[in-house]
């Protein structure tokens, strides 16, 4: 077996704090395991920190483009948090311009882009 | 030099990191060390999910007073019938994004396609420290 990313609970966000370099099973695993801490918990939004991520290739851009869009289904909305500077350029180079993700330098901001999507309304449920 | 096989999931991290060590051996930029090593994690992927399976071989090179790191991977696969359409971004023979030829050739300084249906394919990336 595998070895699994951990999911948070705090309040109604969880958070997933990627710490180590991810195997392509890995990923595959923390979509599934995601999707369903979101209907278990009811949670409303999701922090995917990725600040320890040395690189972002196009099999990870894509599950988090589809992290992303799946929690948003499920009622989620989902925010990528501190991306490292050469992990942008390299990822707009490559073509992954992660157009329907959000993003925010760090964690605080990312729960504060959470907090004011839910003023706003843009996740109804 | 540097070699490896590709033969599974774990393999695509291995190559990663050996690049890795190599990249700042050679005195790569931060960036620039990130670009080469995804561009080696785009394409240990597709040797493993397109060619079957098959090796890397990473080394550091020199040019006249610049260093670089080659790494170049090869395959005994079914090969690349059209190499001009695999090279386009956004095409895929399988689930993929279609990213990872073309996004390799833009993030390396010096890219190498040799590929031909029934032949395998051996492919390569440079990066020169600036």
């Amino acid at each position: 077996m595998s070895e699994r990313v951990p999911i948070l609970k705090i309040g109604d966000v969880l958070l997933v704090s990627i710490q180590i370099d991810l195997e392509d099973q890995m990923v595959m695993d923390l979509q599934e395991d995601l999707s369903q801490r979101i209907v278990d918990t009811g949670a409303r939004g999701v922090v995917i920190d990725i600040s320890a991520l040395e690189i972002v290739d196009s099999f990870v851009g894509r599950m988090l483009a589809s992290i992303a869009a799946i929690s948003r289904v499920l009622g989620a909305e989902t925010v990528v948090v501190g991306m490292r500077p050469a992990v942008a350029m390299t990822l707009v180079e490559l073509g992954l311009s992660l157009g329907g993700v959000r993003t925010a330098l760090n964690l605080e901001q990312g729960i504060g882009e959470l907090r004011r999507s839910r003023r706003n309304g843009s996740v109804p449920r | 030099m540097h070699e490896s096989p590709i033969t599974g999931n774990g393999d695509v991290v291995k190559a990663r990191q050996a690049v890795r060590v190599l990249a700042q051996e050679a005195r790569l930029s931060l960036v620039d060390q990130t670009k080469l090593v995804t561009a080696a994690s785009e394409l240990a992927r597709n040797t493993l999910s397109y060619g079957g399976g098959g090796t890397m071989r990473a080394s550091i090179v020199t040019r006249g007073t610049s260093t670089g790191v080659k790494v170049v991977f090869s395959d005994q696969g079914p090969g690349i019938p059209d190499l001009d359409l695999a090279l386009t971004d956004g095409w895929s023979s399988g689930r993929g994004m279609g990213l990872g030829l073309s996004g390799a050739r833009r993030l390396a300084d010096e890219f190498t396609l040799d590929s031909a249906p029934g032949k395998g394919t051996t492919v390569s990336v440079l990066k020169w420290a600036r």
